[in-house]
């Protein structure tokens, strides 16, 4: 019960903002009608997919400070579940784009923004593997992957913001979440904010689990040799 | 055998769904299908949800069992 609670409430906080998502009464904005409803869902995935990836540039950082290998495999790891989670966030920001802006790509800075941020992420994942010498492949992932992190940060929370964008926070719309711009609906900060925690901790199990599976068969290897 | 019952019992709840659906369009709207229909959905993205919640449990279990045959 002590290790595993946090899983549990993984699944009831999801639990509550998938059914809660569905039933509370949401504000009429625009043309977003009842499609508002994705932010419980879209929304907090790309949250928790932003804490994962902060965690696996933490590790980076700790693995090139102590050159403990283990490091490398946690960052390596956590930035993979962050991925996942990015991938289906584009996925799901272009379904909702269709019935919002009219079409599922429209070259928005924030999906121009999100894109080529995964990309960067991607060659990460190429660059790491493609190196055989273990000492060298830590430390060059590692250093590329806080430089992926600080591409991260401008393409998804400072560009789209300077521009016209159709995404909110873009310029001239309502003003920047980030600093304070229109306050989120009170009813529906009740569910927005346990879904993100549900949404970070289900990628913390998945990364965990992983985690486990690498790191046996890094034992094994070492008993092989 | 586990299978062919489990697999069974979900035919046989099929056609009770289908039992269900000869009562017509112009009857009051009740249970799920209050609404309009939106509790199909939730029923729908909960049935996902707690699919996927327990393919991770059982995962994790099965790492555990790995874990201790290592050490």
């Amino acid at each position: 019960m002590r290790r595993y609670w946090w899983k549990i409430l993984s699944i009831a906080l999801l639990l509550y903002a998938f059914t809660a998502g569905f039933f509370i009464v949401v504000p009429d904005i625009g043309n977003l009608q009842h499609s508002i409803r994705n932010l419980f869902f879209h929304v907090p995935m790309w949250f928790g997919q932003f804490t994962l990836i902060s965690v696996s540039v933490v590790y980076s950082i700790l693995f090139l400070r102590k050159q403990d290998m283990r490091y490398d495999i946690y960052a390596n790891e956590f930035a993979r579940t962050g991925i996942v989670f990015g991938v289906l966030g584009l996925i799901t920001g272009a379904i909702w784009a269709t019935y919002t802006w009219g079409a599922p790509w429209n070259n928005d800075p924030k999906q121009l923004g999100a894109a080529i941020a995964l990309l960067i992420y991607l060659a990460y994942f190429v660059l790491r593997n493609s190196m055989t010498d273990i000492d060298k492949k830590g430390r060059v992932a590692a250093v590329y992957n806080i430089f992926a992190y600080c591409m991260y940060i401008p393409l998804i929370f400072v560009l789209p913001r300077l521009v016209e964008s159709l995404h909110p926070g873009g310029k001239g719309v309502e003003g920047n979440p980030g600093l304070g711009g229109e306050d989120l609906d009170p009813t529906m900060r009740m569910v927005f904010w346990p879904a993100v925690l549900g949404w970070t901790l289900l990628g913390v199990w998945i990364t965990t689990l992983r985690l486990r599976v690498r790191l046996i068969e890094e034992k094994k290897l070492s008993v092989i040799r | 055998m586990k299978y062919v019952i489990g697999t069974l019992s979900c035919l046989l709840l099929c056609l009770y769904n289908y039992a269900q659906d000869t009562s017509g369009v112009n009857e009051v709207a009740t249970g799920l299908r209050a609404d309009g229909k939106i509790y199909v959905v939730v029923a729908v993205v909960v049935t996902i949800l707690l699919g996927l919640v327990i393919y991770l449990i059982s995962l994790d279990r099965k790492i555990s069992r790995l874990e201790k045959q290592g050490t």
